[in-house]
């Protein structure tokens, strides 16, 4: 290895880089708005559900429920029905999401000291956000039966009604549940990864389509200093995407970072330089990059969104995937940037993680030095 | 004309086609979304690994913690009456929730006092915690109404309960509330309009790197068929790759398709009208691949995220939600999952696939004229 060559190609990829100030805009440009975008704009959580509501009963009694589905900030009354024809074409175009149906009876029930049935009619199309209104909606119910009770006991005047249970929620590491703060640490992953298959996967493809890799091969130049050449200005483009994230995160979205700060960014470093050499590896192997692109996205940049964690976490998948996903390194660097960042927990817990890390690492870098041959085929 | 229309899409097929691999990707890559998408991606909770302190070993505790571990959202994996040792398996990760009963628990139920149920969850994921505390809400609901309705008649003696609302729910188009209904027919779109827009940007300026277009130039090809040439065979395998997606959604994951089928395929042709319209105006700013890969992605990424393929557009702030109206995804995933699981037809569906016929039209006049421009 001579450090001269190595440097050389450094600077010739650093000039290429340069020369391409679109190119070099967007590698910095995309991962910034994808921060913006998650957080600012992207949220699982579920507040004013447009529903429907259909009232038979027309009493007091039904008017109340209506008006605690109004006053509740999960729902939005937008439509007042008159019968099951208006709900239907309200919730198949997607005007509204549910449907109360408010039964003849309601009234006479209630009194008569019976239980009520009152139909909550969902789009089930998209489920998670449905499954979320079905949950609102049974506590607007049962605040209102219990409302019921206290009050009947009051009137009957015999005693003091209390509430049987009362549960205190607490929750860890990310007090006021806050999306942000679990996506913004698990982004840095899934930007490293772009990176890598946006930036990486096209270098050496491009030598051999447009020619160049054959006045490369003629060259002294050894082929571990070319792959590590290549490798360090996007290394360096890299991690300024990673400084820029976590100084985002930091400053405009306030993401509390309780760890260390040295192991983030060690660690980073190390996550970098594996998926750095992974793309790299898919542009030795395929040589043309159309396909090293095509590939690129589906061997690392949809694992590390999708199976990652990120997003949706892996204890709620199947079996069968969650065994897949030990084998996508961008598990562990999202473990360990959430413990990083929301528990503050340090290298003695995360130990399994780093070392799984670094050896993925360690592997890609060798492996792209393994693959590149300086021959013409 | 035909005739040369004709070789130009032969050699582009042949260009495409010709690599194994490319092949490969072309197909393998929808199934891999298709898959991951399908069986990974679920917002869908259960099992919840759960660590259970109870301190007061009554009937009534016990029966509280039963009405959890039977709801099947809960997965109790360890009794202990160690709190450190709770906490330090919430702090691992190995439970997601702890649920803590003091002592004193039965005796307030009985004694008509309030009584105190403390539910602590891992917010490291905040959809998975909110989830699992409704859940914690609705269990212990109904236990307290349960309870109160008891308390009520002691107070009162023999005379009429109080009446309860109970709230029957039924969900249309996806009774069992299933995530991959929701997302496999999206995936469609997501994949189409990747494929579609690399292709065409990819293809193009690969001609102007490696120098081909000028052979092109010389050659009596008119622009429109070199337009043609460049977007009919990706428009092809575009409608392939619908069609897989559709077919490996229906008979693997079951995802009912209610809807007309032609339907979907005149959808599709305006909303790969769009794609490729877009693609063909990528290929007229990018001088490399790199660029055009890198502009692709500059789109493709907030396109998806700003879809409503995975994140509510109804959540987004209002101004996001203004700018979501030019995205022709979004559109499409409302007819797609209006076709696959409404079974909506024309009638519903208008004004979104007259919103992207209108795109579609204008994108590819706008980058046809600037397309021939750049040529000429």
């Amino acid at each position: 290895m001579n450090l001269r060559r190595l440097l050389a190609i450094a600077r010739k990829e650093f000039l290429h880089i340069r020369r391409d100030p679109r190119s070099l805009g967007m590698a910095i440009a995309i991962p910034m708005l994808m921060i913006l975008l998650f957080g600012y704009a992207l949220t699982l959580d579920v507040d004013n559900v447009p529903i429907a509501v259909w009232d038979q009963s027309v009493s007091p009694e039904s008017r109340e429920l209506i008006s605690r589905f109004e006053g509740s900030r999960y729902f939005d009354v937008r439509l007042r029905a008159m019968g099951y024809p208006d709900i239907e074409r309200a919730i198949e175009a997607g005007r509204v999401m549910a449907a109360v149906v408010i039964p003849r009876d309601f009234s006479a029930l209630l009194t008569a000291g019976h239980a009520a049935a009152v139909q909550f009619l969902l789009d089930g199309s998209d489920s998670n956000t449905a499954t979320i209104a079905l949950g609102y909606a049974e506590s607007v119910a049962r605040g209102y039966s219990r409302d019921i009770a206290f009050r009947e006991a009051r009137v009957g005047g015999t005693g003091t009604l209390r509430d049987p249970l009362e549960v205190r929620p607490r929750v860890w590491f990310n007090a006021d549940m806050e999306s942000k703060n679990y996506i913004v640490p698990g982004l840095i992953a899934v930007i490293m990864m772009v990176i890598a298959a946006l930036l990486t996967s096209l270098t050496v493809a491009k030598e051999w389509e447009t020619g160049t890799m054959e006045q490369l091969i003629s060259t002294p130049i050894l082929a571990r200093e070319l792959v590590l050449g290549k490798l360090l200005p996007y290394f360096a483009l890299g991690m300024l995407d990673v400084l820029l994230a976590v100084g985002m995160g930091e400053f405009l979205f306030q993401v509390p970072l309780r760890g260390s700060v040295a192991l983030l960014f060690g660690m980073a470093a190390v996550f970098l330089a594996g998926a750095l050499s992974m793309g790299m590896v898919i542009s030795i192997v395929t040589k043309s990059q159309l396909l090293a692109s095509q590939l690129a996205m589906v061997l690392t940049f949809l694992p590390s969104f999708l199976l990652s964690g990120f997003m949706y976490s892996i204890g709620n998948m199947p079996k069968a995937i969650q065994v897949v996903t030990y084998a996508i390194p961008a598990r562990y660097f999202v473990t360990l940037l959430k413990g990083i960042y929301l528990k503050g927990t340090g290298l003695s817990i995360l130990l399994g993680e780093a070392a799984l890390l670094t050896a993925f690492g360690v592997m890609m870098v060798l492996l792209a030095n393994r693959k590149f041959r300086k021959k013409l085929t | 004309m035909w005739e040369r229309l004709r070789n130009m899409l032969i050699k582009e097929f042949l260009q495409v086609l010709r690599d194994p691999k490319m092949r490969g990707i072309i197909f393998v890559m929808p199934l891999i979304q298709v898959m991951v998408f399908g069986y990974a991606v679920t917002t869908d909770v259960r099992d919840v690994p759960t660590a259970v302190l109870d301190f007061d070993q009554s009937v009534a505790s016990r029966e509280l913690l039963s009405r959890f571990s039977a709801s099947g959202y809960f997965r109790f994996v360890a009794h202990t009456r160690d709190v450190s040792m709770a906490n330090h398996l919430l702090d691992k990760g190995s439970v997601g929730a702890i649920l803590r009963i003091d002592q004193g628990f039965g005796e307030d139920l009985r004694t008509g006092r309030t009584a105190k149920l403390q539910v602590i969850v891992d917010g490291t994921d905040s959809n998975t915690a909110g989830i699992v505390l409704d859940y914690t809400g609705r269990i212990a609901g109904k236990f307290s109404e349960k309870v109160l309705l008891a308390r009520f008649s002691r107070l009162r003696g023999a005379g009429p309960l109080p009446g309860t609302v109970e709230l029957v729910s039924r969900a249309w188009f996806n009774e069992n509330l299933e995530s991959r209904n929701f997302y496999v027919p999206g995936v469609i779109a997501i994949i189409v309009m990747l494929i579609t827009l690399m292709l065409t940007s990819m293809a193009i300026v690969r001609e102007k790197e490696i120098g081909t277009i000028e052979q092109l130039l010389v050659s009596p090809i008119t622009p429109t068929e070199f337009i043609l040439g460049k977007t009919l065979p990706f428009a092809l395998i575009g409608y392939a790759d619908v069609l897989l997606v559709a077919v490996v959604g229906v008979f693997w994951f079951e995802v009912p398709i209610r809807g007309s089928l032609l339907l979907l395929l005149t959808a599709t042709t305006f909303y790969l009208m769009t794609t490729l319209g877009i693609g063909l105006f990528i290929s007229t700013v990018s001088r490399t691949q790199q660029q055009a890969m890198m502009s692709v992605f500059f789109f493709y990424f907030p396109a998806v995220l700003l879809s409503g393929f995975m994140f509510p557009i109804a959540n987004m702030p209002p101004l996001v939600q203004y700018l979501t109206y030019a995205n022709p995804l979004r559109y499409f995933l409302v007819i797609l999952r209006g076709i696959f699981l409404k079974g909506a037809g024309p009638a519903t569906l208008w004004p979104q696939m007259a919103a992207l016929l209108a795109m579609g039209l204008l994108t590819l006049f706008f980058t046809t004229r600037r397309f021939r421009k750049t040529m000429a």
